[in-house]
């Protein structure tokens, strides 16, 4: 469950980068955050991996308040998340397993748990036959995968996608799309930042609209999708949705 | 067992971060050597030259001659008001004829007894009873003089403190000097150990990111450094404990071949009682360095 109550984000130049937000979201879903650049997602990623501190409101993620916790216990909160970033933020010089295995490295399991992990997770992300391949040596969507292999290993409660499919062609988009859809139906809450609506609206998810720091809309979809077909074009009109006004809480 | 793994995990990062930056890492651990090389070399002098000192200062006393016809109770007197003063270490009644058995002993040699016959019911050195006294701290003897000088029914103090002052003033110098240039060679050690740790971090910057953000403790993004920083000590120490330990029993070898059958004031402190002394002070020093330097460093760049 991730709460946030009346949350503001000034930057020390005075940029009010989020603007008293109001936002549930539930264990296991699968939201979008969508907006144009400087709409305050980004922050909001950063108030939710604790990279920054609220300026004022509550932010509560797991059960633990952000803005309260201690910063010896910082590490341990980020151990029930996963990161994806648009940038894959990969080790470069470290093959495949080995840029899995190091994040159960960071929680100090054995080598014979990471033997036992790492393959089964580049199994469940389509990476089991290329764990020797250095990133370089793979695709764009590859990465990604080794990515999300990387954030999921630990079994994090919540997964945290900024831009995941920025750098990524409309098929490998889909597929990390389809690959985040399969990680969410385990029970992993999903939430995928980006600025590309047009991608979302065929995936038939819940919909949270950025603008200036505001939310500007919280949209559900009406029913679940059948399939997650690759974004071609302009497709805004395609996905039905009602639109549910800012800051209720009727839904929780 | 996760404790271990993740020592474990840091104790191979700090090495595998050694190997990356092998020539920042061989400057650091170059300097380190060198500082401590020369650390030891002149503790070892000084060292030396202490207990050279300290031998020194227990061959060389102060003797007290008495007026004559001084009675021995008197003498005693002179004795109890000496031993009251603080910091004497020993004070000995030497008799006439023990005076004069030990001048026999020291100029007639071998020959003593035939030589000495001529004054054989004659004691030249009757009036030569003395108090031969010892202090603990050899700087003391000059008050000490003055004070026995002033006391009633002393005819005559003789001392002798060149060599012990000497040598004092030679320790003196060669402790200011070494402190002068162990401290520069501190300043540059710790400055190129910092740098290498610097370098490393810069290295590390997108990883050590990474780790932040998938729940590294300070610990675990930290301690890496903080092994390279130590293996960089220990390896910089090691280096010139080995070569102390050559150099010094060469040394010892020459001094006893070339001087200890002349006299017996330059005799060095056995290699077994001072190469223990050597590796406690130059691997507390490297590592200690090491350590300490590679901790604030990383705490300066990393901002967990």
């Amino acid at each position: 469950m991730i709460e946030l109550k009346n949350v503001c984000k000034t930057y020390e130049t005075g940029n009010k980068a989020i603007r008293n937000i109001n936002l549930n979201i539930r264990d296991g879903e699968f939201v979008f955050i969508v907006g144009k650049s400087g709409s305050g997602k980004s922050t909001l990623f950063k108030l939710l991996t604790r990279e920054l501190k609220a300026t004022s409101g509550e932010i509560i993620v797991n059960g633990c308040d952000l803005n309260k916790i201690k910063r010896r216990n910082i590490p341990k909160y980020r151990r029930t998340l996963g990161v994806v970033f648009q940038d894959f933020r990969l080790l470069y010089d470290r093959n495949v397993f080995e840029n899995v295995a190091f994040a159960q490295r960071v929680i100090g399991a054995s080598g014979s748990e990471i033997k036992r992990n790492v393959p089964e997770m580049l199994k469940l992300t389509g990476l089991g036959a290329k764990y020797k391949s250095y990133p370089n040596h793979l695709s764009g969507g590859e990465q990604q995968r080794v990515a999300i292999a990387r954030a999921l290993i630990n079994h994090p409660q919540v997964l945290l996608a900024d831009e995941p499919t920025g750098n990524l062609d409309s098929y490998n988009t889909h597929e990390i799309m389809r690959l985040l859809e399969t990680v969410n139906s385990m029970g992993t809450t999903v939430i995928v930042i980006t600025h590309s609506k047009e991608m979302v609206s065929e995936m038939k998810k819940r919909v949270i609209t950025m603008d200036k720091g505001l939310i500007v809309s919280d949209e559900y979809p009406e029913k679940k999708p059948v399939s997650v077909m690759p974004v071609m074009g302009n497709s805004r009109s395609r996905g039905k949705s009602r639109r549910r006004p800012e800051n209720t809480d009727d839904r929780i | 067992m996760t404790g271990f793994n993740t020592f474990w995990y840091c104790f191979k990062q700090g090495l595998k971060s050694i190997k990356r930056n092998i020539l920042f890492s061989m400057a650091s651990i170059a300097t380190v050597a060198a500082c401590i090389f020369l650390f030891s070399l002149f503790y070892s002098i000084v060292m030396n030259v202490q207990h050279i000192t300290k031998e020194a200062e227990t061959t060389v006393g102060i003797t007290v001659f008495f007026d004559e016809g001084l009675s021995d109770e008197q003498k005693s007197a002179i004795g109890d008001m000496i031993k009251e003063k603080p910091g004497i270490k020993e004070l000995r009644y030497i008799s006439a004829e023990e005076a004069w058995d030990s001048f026999k002993t020291d100029y007639f040699g071998d020959d003593s007894e035939e030589l000495a016959e001529a004054f054989a019911d004659d004691n030249p050195l009757a009036t030569s009873d003395n108090y031969e006294i010892f202090l603990e701290n050899i700087s003391d003897q000059q008050a000490m003089v003055q004070y026995i000088e002033s006391l009633d029914g002393v005819r005559e103090v003789n001392y002798s403190n060149a060599v012990v002052s000497a040598m004092s003033g030679m320790n003196r110098i060669i402790s200011i000097l070494s402190g002068a240039i162990i401290a520069v060679l501190i300043a540059v050690a710790i400055f190129l150990i910092s740098n290498t740790i610097s370098v490393a971090a810069a290295f590390r910057k997108r990883e050590n990111e990474i780790m932040k953000l998938i729940g590294a403790t300070n610990f675990m993004i930290r301690a890496p450094f903080v092994v390279e920083g130590v293996i960089i000590g220990f390896v910089g120490a090691l280096i010139p404990v080995a070569a102390m330990y050559f150099i010094y029993k060469r040394a010892a070898a020459y001094v006893i071949e070339h001087y200890l059958q002349y006299t017996r004031l330059f005799e060095m402190i056995p290699l077994n009682e001072i190469f223990p002394a050597i590796v406690a002070v130059a691997m507390t020093l490297g590592v200690g360095m090491g350590f300490l330097v590679s901790f604030f460093t990383i705490r300066k760049h990393l901002k967990v």
